[in-house]
């Protein structure tokens, strides 16, 4: 019943990381670069949900949406003032730049905010539900977070293969010129990819912090290296990796504490990502990338 | 203006790569409806002509009209929403998408839904899906591509794949249309029957047609006027018969290709 009960919680978890992980795989896949200020947008949902809810006394899911709007546009934003200047440059400016940018929020919010830790306040409570009479006892806020993430992942994967603007993404992330030639723009394909990776990362940010109810302006910090570590396991640029590169990382993580160590827990979780990378380099799902010559 | 009734006019289109020239005062003048043949040496700067015409390349001399308009300082995607489409002489498909997509992807610019539409559903969005899923097969069918609509573009033959790029052009709906050595690497049957699909294409769409292309019989046989191109710049423009009795062209290009 425990292994049960651990396996519940580390797929709530997983589910957490993979709807971050999106967010990361998406950008990677369609600009090719990999936005390490995307934990950063993840804190500042948390703040723009933790002050609807404690100063505007925002109803919960005004408040998840109202982060949610935030968010996408910050995400926008960044990508137009941070990114889009450096479309033709190297990719290792880019990704200092993303660094730079990830400190920048980060500060912004020590500054706005303060650094000290703030309690997140309760948003849902929805109380446990026990099963096999009473020797198993389920959190409904875990089960509705996998749901939340099983639902998104359902949703995105229509959007990318049944909508135009989910065509144009594939395009563009094949090849930018060719999409550009049949008349695609490719700004405003990036501009969406960035709004809806940071939309989602304020509903990740909500889901996780009702779990762990702390809110800091390091708060994005180790859930976005974790699914960014996710989306690599499961084959970066791709959404089912994404998805099955969280629960596994939630899972492994969540049984490794409650099994192994709880110190080493991190250390462990890492251990299995390398050995899988070195397997197979690409992630579990990755593409063999051939280069032309 | 004078050009009102052209569809592409270009007047000392040139440009230059660092101090390399590798093309210099290029005037052509293509009527609407014309099918019309660019032709020349490897190197010749065939390829750098569609490049600036499809503003991949931002030209260092000149001016580009299309339909009498200016179109030199429009963008990429403007160009090609303006009515200019193209293939590749290295076939560039989406590889990973399937061969309905691509031309789906090509028709995207004509798409009238907004993502509202379609994350709810709404009639518009069935509809607008309906209609381009439609037009899309009808491209297909039009090159025999049909039966591979829901095969990845990258698993069609060689053949095919080049049908498929002149059908996810045609989606973005020309006025005018490049084809970039449209015949390379068919046999004869398959070239005489590309020859007839692209005769069909003009009628159909009524559109103009500017085609790079090796194979001879298939310039001599398709295309109403030739532009013969040389170390990027203009050798002779004429009818096939004048540009096959021509002896500069035959000089530089056909003398030491046909034997």
């Amino acid at each position: 019943m425990d292994f049960l009960s651990f396996l519940i919680t580390g797929l709530g978890l997983g589910s957490v990381y993979a709807i971050i992980a999106l967010g990361y795989t998406m950008v990677y896949g369609i600009a090719k670069m990999l936005n390490f200020a995307h934990g950063d947008v993840i804190m500042i949902g948390a703040y723009v949900a933790f002050f609807a809810v404690g100063k505007f006394n925002m109803p919960s899911l005004v408040a998840v949406l109202f982060s949610v709007l935030v968010c996408t546009l910050l995400g926008v934003l960044i990508e137009r003032l941070a990114y889009k200047p450096l479309r033709d440059a190297s990719t290792l400016s880019v990704l200092i730049t993303a660094i730079g940018v990830s400190y920048f929020l980060q500060n912004a919010a020590q500054i706005l905010w303060g650094s000290d830790t703030k309690i997140f306040p309760t948003m849902f409570d929805f109380g446990n539900i026990s099963l096999f009479n009473g020797q198993l006892q389920i959190s409904l806020l875990t089960l509705i977070t996998i749901l939340v993430c099983i639902v998104i992942m359902v949703v995105l994967t229509l959007f990318i293969n049944k909508t135009k603007t989910g065509k144009a993404m594939r395009a563009c992330s094949e090849d930018k010129a060719t999409a550009q030639l049949m008349g695609i723009n490719v700004d405003t394909t990036i501009s969406i990819t960035f709004a809806i990776g940071s939309g989602l990362a304020a509903i990740a940010s909500v889901l996780l912090c009702s779990t762990y109810p702390a809110v800091n302006p390091t708060l994005g910090s180790m859930p976005g290296i974790k699914a960014f570590t996710a989306a690599v396991f499961g084959g970066i640029g791709s959404i089912p990796g994404a998805f099955i590169g969280g629960l596994l990382l939630g899972v492994l993580e969540t049984l490794a504490k409650a099994y192994i160590s709880s110190q080493m827990s991190d250390a462990i979780v890492f251990l299995v990502l390398i050995i899988v990378l070195l397997i197979k380099p690409t992630g579990l799902l990755g593409k063999k990338i051939s280069e032309k010559v | 203006m004078t050009n009102g009734r052209l569809i592409l006019k270009t007047e000392n289109l040139g440009i230059e790569f660092g101090g390399l020239t590798a093309v210099k005062d290029f005037d052509i003048e293509m009527k609407a409806n014309q099918i019309y043949g660019l032709i020349g040496p490897n190197g010749a700067g065939k390829t750098t002509i569609f490049n600036l015409l499809t503003k991949v390349y931002e030209p260092t001399h000149g001016s580009i009209y299309l339909n009498g308009k200016d179109i030199t300082k429009e963008s990429i995607v403007s160009v090609n929403q303006l009515g200019i489409a193209r293939t590749f002489q290295n076939i560039r498909l989406f590889k990973d998408l399937t061969v309905l997509d691509n031309v789906k992807v090509g028709m995207h610019h004509s798409v009238r839904y907004n993502l509202l539409d379609s994350i709810l559903k709404l009639p518009k969005y069935r509809n607008e899906e309906k209609a381009v899923r439609e037009k899309a097969m009808s491209l297909l069918r039009l090159f025999d591509l049909e039966q591979f609509a829901d095969v990845k573009a990258s698993n069609l033959p060689y053949g095919k794949q080049r049908k498929l790029e002149i059908a996810r052009a045609l989606g973005t709906n020309p006025k005018l249309l490049l084809l970039d050595e449209p015949a390379a690497g068919m046999n004869p049957a398959e070239t005489a029957e590309l020859m007839e699909t692209i005769k069909t294409v003009r009628e159909k769409f009524s559109l103009a047609i500017l085609l790079i292309e090796h194979d001879m019989k298939f310039v001599m046989g398709i295309c109403e006027r030739i532009t013969v191109l040389n170390f990027g710049q203009v050798l002779a423009t004429g009818t096939p018969d004048e540009i096959r009795n021509n002896p500069e062209v035959i000089a530089a290009y056909l003398g030491s290709d046909e034997e």
